[in-house]
């Protein structure tokens, strides 16, 4: 089998993929913020609670998708959790370098910090499936934004 | 050879093994495997002969059309125009001044919302149409309604994908002024009843489009017998250029239309005060046409008719009943459109894995297929799903694609797991 194909579908991609992470509604309080793929129908509401200082401290979302878009989403309500906005911006920065393979992806300490999420490393072989994996980013970051209402898309 | 082989023997010659050799393309090989390509529904592969033409009039004949007083300009119109003829007799059109080039099925679908709809249509009045469109065969009719006021109705699909015929019965009413209907959904494959629809609607006075574009590359269209007001399809499809498409549209209710685009060559007489349109089809052929593509496209028609339309379809027909079984076969794989009636298409999900992992796999054991809402979202959602994977077949195609699609099949299933074995981990 191809040695990439491999790599994208790692068994812990299809796990998450199969079995998202925070899959589920968050009661009270929260944020949400649609993400959508018009290319491939991908769609998901992601939604977030923080506390008094700003720091997340809840994030879950629902929807559908394809196993890197819901494995990505996964991944994120898992590594987000505890972070400052400015924290997992940073976090997605070095994510999304990582998988468009850009000068400094493979740089220790940033990749070190990415986690779980160099599992993803896999999608920088598959350029049309990067906005896959970055679409609960954009609905992330869109809900981190003060006074955004609108729904984010990939496209 | 033939002499040394027995009596008996079958002669496996297959169209695909005689044809693929044309397509310069096929040769291609992608991540390191030979080209599958089952995207046709999306656009076809080109044979030598349209390369050929193509290449021959840009060396030999360019010029621009109906202008000049010289020999090259001359050669060029000859060209163009029989081309012009060409597909005239393709679809069997009473003459060649109802045939008029566009970009493509899309342009013909917005020329006739826009210069044959909107003059006409009232507040509630209706456009009709159905649940299997593309969205070329359902935006343009939005836009009009919105523009005159007009309801857009839609007659409604059955779960195997044929349209509710009594359902369509009753929606042929009183305030109906026109009816838009693929004649093959792209995205299941169903091929509508297009003859007996056309009729009902006649019997009404409701002047009828047919979205041609799935159709034309495996179904002999004959204008005349079907009856059609108007007729819209594009050459890509067709194993012929992109860029070049007809709309036939019958001469009486062209003649009635006020042109839809101004400027050269669709005029007789200009003056600042006041212009005389052109005689048909040049009325609609505003600015210099697609010279070239058309004249492809002449060239790929030629093409079908030498292998012989009927011929193609047969062999389609036979890979289209051999790839329905072996799909059935594949664990966790369900066909989406299962009419009785249907074109070569494949659209299926599976239990595992999302159209965009079964592409992307595919992808790399040399598989070409669409993943995705196939431009028809209403009809995604009419079955619940996002979208699904669609193998489209052509002439060229062969049982062995079928087999690497099967075998690429295998590889989702082992790679995503058996679907009815899901278990947490």
């Amino acid at each position: 089998m191809d040695d990439e194909l491999r790599e994208l579908y790692q068994q812990v991609i299809i796990d998450h993929g199969r079995h998202p992470r925070n899959f589920r509604r968050i009661e009270g309080d929260c944020r949400c913020r649609q993400g959508y793929n018009p290319l491939c129908g991908d769609q998901l509401e992601l939604c977030l609670q923080r506390d008094a200082q700003g720091q997340i401290t809840d994030v879950a979302f629902q929807g559908q998708g394809c196993a890197i878009s819901m494995a990505s989403a996964s991944m994120l309500s898992e590594v987000v959790k505890g972070k400052t906005p400015a924290e997992a911006e940073r976090m997605f920065d070095a994510f999304h370098r990582l998988l468009t393979g850009e000068e400094g992806a493979e740089q220790g300490a940033e990749l070190e910090s990415l986690g779980k999420l160099r599992v993803l490393a896999g999608v920088r072989e598959f350029p049309s499936r990067i906005k896959c994996a970055t679409l609960a980013w954009h609905a992330l970051m869109a809900a981190l934004e003060p006074g955004n209402d609108e729904p984010v898309t990939t496209e | 050879m033939n002499e040394s082989m027995p009596f008996n023997d079958v002669d496996y010659t297959t169209l695909a093994e005689r044809c693929r050799g044309d397509f310069p393309l096929l040769a291609r090989q992608m991540h390191g495997r030979p080209l599958v390509y089952l995207d046709n529904a999306a656009t076809s592969q080109k044979p030598q002969p349209v390369l050929d033409a193509l290449q021959y009039y840009y060396r030999q004949q360019n010029a621009n059309v109906h202008r000049g007083v010289y020999q090259l300009s001359e050669e060029a119109t000859a060209a163009y125009e029989a081309a012009r003829a060409r597909v005239q007799r393709f679809i069997n059109a009473a003459a060649m001044e109802e045939i008029i080039f566009l970009r493509g099925t899309t342009e013909a679908i917005n020329l006739v919302a826009q210069a044959y709809a909107r003059p006409r249509l009232q507040p509630g009045d209706e456009v009709l149409i159905s649940a299997i469109e593309h969205h070329s065969n359902i935006v343009p009719w939005q836009i009009v309604c919105r523009q005159t006021g007009a309801q857009l109705r839609v007659i409604p699909v059955l779960d195997n994908g044929e349209l509710d015929q009594s359902a369509f019965a009753e929606l042929l009413g009183p305030r109906v002024r026109l009816l838009a209907l693929t004649h093959v959904s792209n995205a299941l494959g169903t091929i509508n009843p297009i003859a007996e629809m056309i009729a009902q609607a006649h019997r009404q006075g409701i002047p009828v489009l047919i979205d041609g574009a799935q159709a034309v590359p495996h179904l002999r269209v004959d204008l005349q017998a079907l009856d059609a007001d108007f007729y819209a399809f594009s050459g890509h499809k067709l194993y012929g250029p992109t860029g070049i498409g007809a709309l036939y549209g019958k001469r009486r209710i062209l003649e009635a239309m006020e042109p839809w685009q101004g400027g050269g060559e669709m005029i007789s007489q200009v003056s600042f005060e006041h212009t005389d349109y052109n005689q048909l089809p040049y009325k609609f052929e505003a600015g210099t046409p697609n010279i070239a593509d058309a004249i492809g496209l002449a060239a790929a028609l030629d093409y079908v008719d030498n292998l012989g339309l009927e011929v193609i379809a047969a062999h389609e027909r036979q890979l289209l009943a051999y790839g329905t079984r072996a799909l059935q076969q594949v664990p966790g794989l369900r066909l989406i459109g299962t009419a009785p009636d249907k074109a070569a298409i494949l659209s299926f999900v599976m239990a595992q894995a999302h159209p965009h992992d079964i592409s992307t796999i595919l992808d790399r054991c040399g598989v070409a297929v669409r993943a995705g809402h196939h431009c028809a979202m209403p009809l995604m959602q009419r079955f619940g799903l996002a979208g699904t994977a669609r193998a489209s077949l052509a002439l060229y195609n062969s049982r062995q694609d079928i087999d690497v699609l099967i075998e690429a099949l295998h590889q989702v299933v082992r790679m995503f797991g058996d679907a009815t074995t899901e278990g947490g981990q």
